[in-house]
């Protein structure tokens, strides 16, 4: 069993429990990413996702599939797009199992494979400007009223201790 | 199957900063609309080149990216046909 939901609506991690638990469950392991209030040593208002949705939907059912190949366990993914401010929850992923030790791998799988295989970017509201967040780069985003900026090449290391 | 005799069009979504380096009244429903070579050959590459050429900001596009067409992941030598999405993702960064 696996479920995938991405929507631009506030998330309810039980939404992903409630989806995927039988009653020969003995563990629950829940993820949820939140927005933080900071990045590379900046303060961060809020984030705003942007997904290449009918792919973005793909890949995560990918994941769930790959759960189920590889531990026969299910799983479920709730990814948020659209403007979210600090503390709000931007993912979560579930697996249920009879016991706790695969869930907790399983888990780990599913949203370290989200965060590179699955098209969705973070344009992150600084307190010092808008950046794309790629991989291990911020690139200065263009201000929303000026899309053709050209002032574009400096790059940041998020590497950088905060 | 071809729009013109000799040539073939495919619909390219940029993502990420990518976005930002084309003026957005170039793009048709948030997509560059391609023309290509009917030729059968007409891979990524081709068409990488192509924007290479005519938008200054996307001179690095296969160095930085991954691309897909259609929802799957697909790579430099994958050949074009009529009416591909073709989209560049820089690196990822959800969750």
């Amino acid at each position: 069993m696996s479920y995938v939901r991405l929507t631009n609506e506030v998330l309810d991690p039980q939404e992903a429990v409630d989806a995927i638990q039988t009653e020969a469950d003995g563990a629950v392991v829940l993820f949820t990413g939140v927005v933080r209030n900071h990045a590379r040593g900046r303060t961060v208002r809020g984030i705003e996702y942007e997904a290449y949705a009918p792919m973005a939907e793909s890949q995560m059912r990918r994941i769930t599939e790959q759960v189920e190949a590889r531990w026969k366990l299910s799983c479920a993914i709730l990814h948020r797009f659209g403007y979210l401010a600090v503390g709000e929850a931007s993912v979560v992923v579930a697996v249920t199992s009879a016991h706790r030790a695969e869930a907790f791998e399983a888990c780990r799988f599913a949203i370290d494979t989200l965060k590179t295989d699955v098209p969705i970017w973070k344009r992150e509201h600084a307190d010092d400007g808008t950046y794309w967040i790629e991989g291990d780069e911020a690139v200065p985003a263009a201000d929303d009223d000026d899309v053709t900026s050209t002032e574009l090449s400096e790059t940041h290391n998020i590497a950088q201790p905060a | 199957m071809s729009e013109a005799e000799n040539q073939i069009t495919v619909r390219v979504r940029l993502f990420g900063h990518y976005k930002d380096r084309v003026a957005a009244n170039v793009l048709e429903n948030g997509a560059l609309v391609v023309s290509l070579p009917a030729d059968g050959t007409t891979t990524i590459a081709t068409l990488a080149d192509i924007l290479a050429r005519e938008h200054v900001g996307l001179n690095d596009l296969l160095a930085k990216t991954r691309v897909a067409v259609g929802v799957e992941f697909a790579n430099a030598k994958t050949i074009l046909n009529h009416n591909d999405e073709v989209a560049f993702l820089p690196p990822m960064s959800g969750g």
